[in-house]
Parts: C-alpha cells; structure tokens; sequence
C-alpha cells in the first residue's frame, strides 16, 4: 500500500474501541483478571490443588491457615472437620461453580432473547402465550423454583443447574421484550422497515443491539446469581452433594464449627463473594463500554 | 381499563391453575400416599382396595379436577407429618413469613431509595463513589455468609440480639400472632430482617441510580433546567417520578425474590415461618405440604404481580399493553 501520505489516524477497529472502553474501567479489568484466574484454577485444578479435595489428614484436623500459630505450611489455609485441605477443595469447587454459572447462563440468555424478542416483535396472540408462559414461571420466585424443582428431580449439582437455567430465563424474556417494545415505536425502526428491511434484519440487527444493555447487566446479575443460588442450594444441601467440594455446602458444613474455626467459614464465604463481585463488576465495565449512549 | 383489569384477572386464574396443576404432578410424583397412610403389614388386597378408594386408578385428569375441587373448597390435604390440614399449618406459619419480608422491604426502601437518587444526583461526590462500591459488594454476598457474620458479631461476641426464634409474640385479632408489638420480637426480628434486605437493597440502589442517571441526561430534563425551574422539583418531581417506574416492575418482581430468600434466612435464623416449614417438608418429603405451600406461595406472586400491573397502569397511562384495552 502506498497511502503513506495520508496521515489520518486510522480508525480504530470495533475491537479496539470496546477495549479502549473496558479497560479505561479499573473495577472492570481486575475482575477480568480475577475471572481469569479463577477459570485457570477451575480447568487446572488438579495439577494446581496441593492435595486431593477428598483426602482426609487424620492427623491434622482444623488445623489454622499456615501463618497463624499451629499452621501446616503444607495445608496453606488450613483444614477442616475432617481434616481435607481447603484450599484445595476452593479450587476444585471452582471448577464447579464457573461450570455451573457457564451452562446456566448461557441457556438461559440465548432462549430469552429469542422469546423476548419474538413476543415484542409480533404482538399478539404469540406475545400473548409466551408471556402467559413466562408469568407462570415468574409466578413462582426463582431460589424456590429451584429449591422445588430439586426437590422433586432430588438433589443433585445436574438437577441444580437445570432449575437454575430454568428460573432465570423469565428476567430475560421480560427485558428483552420490554426493551424491543420501546424500541420499535422508535422513528428508526420505522424507517428501516419503509426501507424494506424484513423482520429477522429488524430484530437481530435494528432492535437487539439496541437493547443488549440492560441484558448484559442482567446477564451480568445472572452470572454471580447462578453461582449464589448454586451456593445456597448446596448451603441447604439440595446442591452437590458430599463429598463433593461446592463452596456452599462447604460452608454449611463448617457452620457449627464458626466459633472454633474462623477459616473453615470465611474462606469459601470470600471465594463465592470474590467470584461474584469479579463478574459483577466485569459486566459494569462491558456495560460501560458496550453502551453507545453512555460513550459520549 | 374494567376491560384490562377483568383480562389481568384472568390470567391470574390461569396462572393458578397451571400452578396448582404443577403442584399436583409433584404430590404424585413425590411418594406414594397409600405407603404414607398404612404401615408395612398390611396385605396386597387391602393395599388395592385402599388405593381404588382414594381414586388413585382413576385417569390423571379426573384426579386433578378433585384436586381442584378440593382446593378450592380450601382442601389442599392432610400434611402427612403434622397430621393436620396443609392449610392451617401454613396459616399458623403465615405471619411470622409476612412480618420478615416487611420489614426487610421496609428497610430496602428506606435505604435503596435515597442512597440511589444521592448517587445518581451527585455522581462524583465521594459518597456516590462509596455507594456503587458497597452496593457492587452487598450483590456478591451470599445471604448466608451476611446472616452468619451478623450472628457471629451481634449475637456470639457482644450479645446484643438474639441469634435465632422469634422471641415473645402476641396474638392480634384472634389469629395474627405478632411479633411485632413486643420488644423481645422486634429484637429477634432486626437480625433476620436485616439480613434478608441485604439481599435487595443493592439491586434497588443500583436500579433507580442507574434509571436516574438516564432520565437526568433526558431532554425534558435538560428543558426543565433551561425554563429555570429549582433543582429540588427537576430531581424530585420531573426524574425522580420517571425513575420509578421501572423500579415498580423490578420491585414486583423483586418481591418474589424476597419471599424466597425467607426460605435461606428462616433456615439460619430457624424462624419459625412458612420457609422454614417448607424446608422441613422437603426434608421429610411431605408432599401434600410441599405442594400446598407452592400453592400458597404462588397465589401471594399472582396477587403480586397483578396488583404491580394495576399499579404500573395507574401511574404511568402512556403503557398501552398491546392486546388489553382499547
């Protein structure tokens, strides 16, 4: 090429902006880096974890993290009741809860854009039936529908990320057809369609983009609540079941030792509220830089 | 607008009946009630007869109109570990589920609501700042990990509050037994209540911050200023107003979340409420009561969402909701 001469600064490509956006956000990026983190922990966990998640050292139960008086360098945050190494059931429970989070989330957000969108765009009868199906499900609050929905399938952590796929797809539906609703009164959609463009281009490509926002903040909210439910299902054992090494059935089952052992406690407490806040604060930074009416 | 109203009605009543449907597929699907009712000697015939007299061998849809019928008639069965009329169990565990999520929304909207119009007003005030940090953090907290550090400071270190029950409670009207007019209740009350807002107030605080920074950028806000009306009535009458209307959808939606987490905090604070009971009943598989607690628990949703709705319609008549009305 030989347009040396011209010295406009090129553009920067779509890509590049979204980063220059994202990464002007500090929260948005250290969660990044958190999540990235964990995600390495969770597909490494077991070259990572210095023991196994289900050994149990019977000579070295509750022990206290390393730095404390009493500590094993050798169980860095200490053990518990029966003596397993905590740290590395964290890090395989890592594992478990971004998978969990993953699958829930993503099925759920596609199939509720669809419908969201189908039901704002067509109106009517069909508008009419799938928000009669999604009152249903919101008729029933999503922790119960999926404590109840457990119930009956029993428990188990494939029956609890079912119920919570299921549960949060209403909050999309609603929003995305909230959202194409107002959007289609507006002058551009209009214009679109006098230009002849057909309903797919007008929903997917006019209307959607317009409305990711508020989906991705409740995407967002989406992520960190399938990892709290999932949390609290295995906090009231409906979740994995022992001994696998959840973070909520963990700190259920360190619930009667709070007074005697602090860190049997706090540190899956922390790692759910580190993993939560880091996605949080993630999609606040796409947010932010997906946004085209909060860039100006 | 009858005609909206009458249609919303309607659709409640499916909404039930899809509801009590689901309820009755779980009650047949969890356990079977002839195994429930007798013991284990007792002879094949006698178990076949019993079970031809309760109507179980008839086809599933004549089974679910009695149970209609029967729930309507305010039957939803016998809880097959209390002995008594699923009903008046929850009736009695009713109140005490109602008094904590009302309080706790007492606290979330007494809280959410200034905190998020403060930040989106002043949004560079250091405050703001402290607002959008803490709420982000009140989001990533498991209900739990709040209630159990609560009880361990307020309840285990200083002793202040009591850390589980629900303390002296006073019968009111003849069947409402409150906590709510002893000291000893409105003690036991602050811990789970508080932990229970814990789980809405930062989504509130970050909705209407977030709702009223958009309509502060609006243009009718921005001819507001410029005809020089005072701040106070641009922030309070003409965004504040607009602010809240998706805040009443989220809210209705919200409240369910609420009653749900009693569940969670009645679990901990083993409060003696319908959560708690429903939990048992999962435990114990009762399922008459696990399904008539979704029943009634599902009925408090519908009357909900419908009464949000009538709300929504009211405050804000620009909404047509294609489909209803003219």
């Amino acid at each position: 090429m030989t347009t040396q001469t011209l010295s406009a600064p090129t553009p920067r490509t779509p890509l590049q902006e979204f980063w220059y956006y994202f990464s002007s956000n500090k929260g948005a990026v250290a969660g990044l880096g958190f999540i990235v983190v964990i995600g390495f922990m969770a597909i490494f966990a077991d070259v990572i974890a210095p023991h196994s998640p289900s050994d149990q050292a019977r000579d070295a139960l509750l022990l206290p993290p390393a730095w404390m008086e009493g500590g094993n360098w050798a169980y860095l945050l200490g053990t518990d009741d029966v003596g397993r190494d905590i740290l590395s059931r964290l890090i395989h429970g890592a594992r478990l809860s971004l998978a969990v989070g993953m699958v829930a989330v993503t099925a759920s957000l596609a199939m509720g854009i669809l419908l969201g969108l189908v039901a704002g765009y067509f109106k009517g009868m069909i508008d009419t039936i799938i928000m009669r199906i999604v009152d249903i499900m919101l008729a029933m609050p999503s922790l119960l529908l999926a404590i109840a929905i457990v119930a009956v399938l029993g428990p188990s952590i494939v029956n609890a990320a079912l119920a919570i796929s299921i549960v949060s797809l209403p909050h999309y539906v609603r929003l995305t057809r909230a959202a194409t609703m107002a959007e289609m009164s507006r002058d551009y959609v209009t214009s679109s369609r006098v230009i002849g463009a057909g309903p797919l281009r007008l929903m997917f490509i006019c209307i959607l983009p317009n409305c990711l926002a508020p989906l991705i903040v409740q995407a967002t909210l989406g992520f960190s609540s399938a990892i709290l439910d999932m949390a609290a299902l295995g906090f009231l054992g409906l979740g994995a079941q022992p001994p696998t090494p959840e973070w909520g059935s963990m700190l259920a089952d360190a619930l009667q030792f709070v007074q005697r052992a602090w860190w049997v406690v706090t540190f899956p407490g922390l790692m759910i509220l580190l993993t939560v806040l880091a996605f949080n604060l993630m999609g606040d930074g796409l947010r932010d830089a997906l946004d085209p009416k909060l860039k100006q | 607008m009858i005609g909206f109203i009458l249609r919303r009605l309607l659709q409640a009543v499916l909404v039930m009946l899809t509801i009590s449907f689901a309820s009755f597929v779980i009650q047949g699907k969890l356990g079977d009630p002839v195994t429930q009712m007798v013991g284990q000697n007792v002879t094949l015939a006698e178990r076949a007869q019993l079970t031809e007299s309760l109507g179980l061998n008839d086809p599933l849809l004549q089974q679910y109109a009695r149970y209609l019928s029967d729930a309507l008639s305010g039957d939803l069965g016998v809880s097959y570990y209390h002995k008594q009329a699923t009903l008046a169990v929850i009736g009695d565990r009713l109140p005490a589920t109602l008094e904590l999520s009302f309080c706790a929304l007492l606290i979330v909207l007494l809280t959410a609501t200034p905190l998020g119009v403060f930040a989106a007003i002043r949004p560079r005030h250091i405050l703001s700042r402290l607002i959008v940090i803490v709420s982000t953090l009140g989001l990533s907290v498991p209900i739990f990990v709040v209630a159990m550090f609560l009880v361990y400071f307020f309840a285990v270190e200083w002793q202040w509050l009591p850390s589980f029950g629900r303390g002296e409670t006073h019968l009111l009207f003849g069947f409402w037994s409150s906590g709510l007019v002893t000291k000893d209740g409105l003690q036991h009350l602050l811990l789970p209540s508080v932990s229970l807002a814990f789980v809405l107030a930062p989504i509130f605080v970050r909705l209407i911050r977030a709702q009223m920074l958009e309509e502060l950028d609006s243009d009718y806000v921005r001819y507001a200023w410029s005809k020089g009306i005072p701040a106070h009535r641009v922030y309070f009458v003409h965004a504040l107003k607009n602010t809240m209307l998706p805040v009443i959808t989220v809210g209705g939606i919200q409240v369910g979340t609420l009653i749900a987490y009693t569940i969670l905090t009645e679990t901990i604070f083993q409060w003696p409420g319908m959560g708690l009971l429903f939990m048992e009943a999962v435990s114990r598989v009762d399922a008459p009561l696990i399904s008539a607690y979704l029943i009634v628990v599902g009925l408090i949703f519908v009357l909900i969402n419908t009464l949000v709705d009538l709300i929504y319609l009211w405050v804000n008549p620009r909404v047509r909701i294609p489909g209803y009305g003219q």
